[in-house]
């Protein structure tokens, strides 16, 4: 076929809020455009103001799938501000509070989002009817994230424990007994995951990638590190603004990020794996190399691999913060608000989460900046379809416009943010 | 907001309403304030929590209660403030009314369809609808959104008599 339209509204919530447009003209791909993702300035104008003991919990309302992100990403930035480290067990709970998100987010993605588009299923229900036990196995695990969420966020959605400085409320070690047994039975099905996905039919889709993560000198990256890319990058957090731009797209609300004189980049599974493969524990590493990966993965399709090796290093690592865990003494450290600039950046399950806040010397918030991970991705997403389609032109178009999707979904776009109401039409007769 | 999200099946004697939506998007809130309005003026004997609207969180929320009322902002292009009711079982709901938005979510839809092909919805499920009329970021609730809150509210209590 010469010229066809893929036309995708595939959030069709609101009209025009999320959909994808790709033409092709003369066997050759025209146009691609993508709306997938609102940036949070209303949650910027909304937090100048406001206290900056406020910023965890009301940024945590941003996404419903991943809150930890937002408050850890707005705690560390105000602690950055304040001067105020974190350290021991207060410093881990936060970790542990991390993982529990990750295996929710990625059991999430990995089982009821991405498999049925491997497995040849429309969606999750369909597989349920031929794999009722993979679905269960994948409930299963995505409420063992939840229930670590709830036992040290205070709450499942929107956690309310959290505060700058560590927590209202910390565990009793004898709190974490009961998660301990849960954890390692959801280490068990994050390692048959992995098998059970490395078994999926990948397209052979490498591409040249710049991937940009956190690199922490001691450990896989959720919290701290500097920010760090296969193509030279090596900064603070506090840089990234000299290093990052968001441009404005005409057929999108949306900004597009761009590494300042590079072009687009890639943050998420892929980009920490391939920047931190050496961080993974031995186990992690093993299940790697069976499930055919290399120290770096450039190909998105496999991102499915990588999300379920990273589950299975959230789980270990929530196994070995609970096997040392010994109640702090105080539940936070003391913090004392002063004029300033802070700067926070944490790994979401989809990659980098950018704060920066500057607050006055009341601790009241003058200005807020929020960088979400989708949409530092949009514009390679966008990269990626057009090369897709131009490799994958004389496919069937519905064939075509099914693995576009799915070349979406690779990055696991994030759409809680938005609203997420039905789409309801009602036929009369 | 207190929502109190637990990940333990629910009783089978158990009874619970569940608003769901993102209080910063106008009218898709209306579901939330049901929600909270319902908790108020309830004398505890049913449940009451509120929720993003996360799919497979709805399930593990209502797996093996008794009846399960669920509100919901919807957008079908009709009049603001009309309500919508469909109970299952028994009702056609979802797949031959509401279209799939989409398998990039996972949401109230195919939460209820997912909970049949596992054999894991309530005894019975309640959702009411009520169509609304802005979802701008920031937005305040619109006045015949409100008026249907109010109305969805009242019927409610009936639910559960």
């Amino acid at each position: 076929m010469k010229n066809k339209m893929i036309k995708v509204d595939y959030l069709a919530r609101v009209e025009g809020e999320g959909a994808l447009f790709v033409k092709i003209k003369n066997n050759e791909v025209a146009d691609v455009k993508l709306r997938i993702f609102e940036p949070p300035r209303f949650f910027e104008a909304f937090l100048r103001g406001r206290k900056y003991s406020e910023a965890p919990d009301i940024t945590a309302r941003i996404c419903g799938i991943c809150p930890v992100a937002y408050q850890m990403s707005s705690v560390h930035a105000m602690e950055n501000a304040f001067g105020v480290k974190i350290n021991g067990q207060l410093r881990n709970l936060r970790r542990l509070l991390y993982c529990g998100e990750w295996i929710e987010s990625h059991a999430l993605h990995i089982y009821m989002l991405h498999a049925p588009d491997f497995l040849g299923y429309e969606d999750a229900i369909q597989m349920a009817r031929d794999h009722p036990e993979a679905v269960k196995k994948a409930l299963e695990l995505k409420k063992i994230g939840n229930e670590l969420v709830t036992l040290i966020g205070g709450r499942e959605i929107h956690p309310i424990n959290v505060r700058v400085g560590g927590f209202y409320r910390t565990p009793a070690k004898s709190e974490l007994g009961a998660i301990n047994e849960r954890l390692k039975w959801a280490l068990e099905a994050a390692c048959d995951t992995v098998k059970l996905v490395a078994t999926f039919p990948f397209p052979e889709f490498e591409q040249d990638y710049e991937f940009v993560a956190l690199r922490h000198s001691d450990e896989y990256p959720f919290n701290e590190g500097r920010l760090v890319s296969n193509k030279g990058l090596n900064i603070g957090i506090n840089e990234y603004e000299r290093n990052f731009a968001e441009e404005h797209v005409e057929h999108s609300n949306s900004l597009h990020s761009v590494r300042i004189g590079h072009g687009n980049y890639f943050t998420g599974p892929l980009a920490r794996y391939s920047l931190n493969f050496d961080m993974l524990t031995p186990l992690c590493q093993q299940l790697s190399k069976e499930a055919g990966l290399g120290t770096t993965c450039h190909n998105p399709f496999k991102s499915i691999v990588v999300r379920a090796i990273e589950t299975v290093y959230a789980c270990q690592e929530a196994l070995r913060i609970i096997g040392q865990y010994e109640a702090p003494e105080q539940p936070f450290v003391p913090v004392e608000a002063k004029a300033g600039t802070g700067y926070g950046c944490t790994e979401a399950p989809r990659g980098i989460l950018y704060h920066r806040y500057r607050v006055d010397d009341q601790g009241v918030i003058k200005d807020a900046k929020i960088v979400p991970p989708t949409s530092q991705n949009q514009k390679t997403i966008e990269q990626d379809l057009r090369r897709y389609v131009t490799m994958y032109m004389d496919q069937p178009k519905d064939k075509l416009t099914w693995q576009c999707e799915q070349a979406i979904r690779n990055y696991d776009p994030c759409i809680s943010c938005a609203t997420h109401f039905m789409k309801l039409e009602i036929e009369r007769e | 907001m207190s929502a109190a999200c637990s990940n333990t099946p629910a009783p089978e004697s158990e009874k619970l309403v569940i608003g769901i939506g993102n209080e910063f998007r106008g009218d898709d809130g209306v579901g939330l304030l049901v929600a909270g309005r319902f908790r108020e003026s309830s004398d505890g004997r049913v449940k009451v929590l509120e929720a993003s609207g996360e799919g497979t969180e709805l399930m593990s929320l209502w797996s093996g209660a008794e009846l399960v009322v669920v509100v919901d902002a919807v957008h079908s292009g009709g009049e603001p403030g009309r309500i919508f009711r469909f109970v299952l079982p028994g009702d056609k709901f979802p797949g031959a009314i509401f279209p799939r938005q989409s398998t990039h979510a996972f949401g109230l839809v195919e939460a209820i369809e997912l909970s049949a092909t596992m054999g894991s919805l309530p005894r019975r499920l309640i959702i009411y609808g009520i169509e609304g009329r802005s979802f701008q970021t920031g937005a305040e609730i619109s006045d015949d959104v409100m008026t249907a809150a109010s109305e969805v509210l009242a019927r409610l209590a009936g639910e559960f008599a």
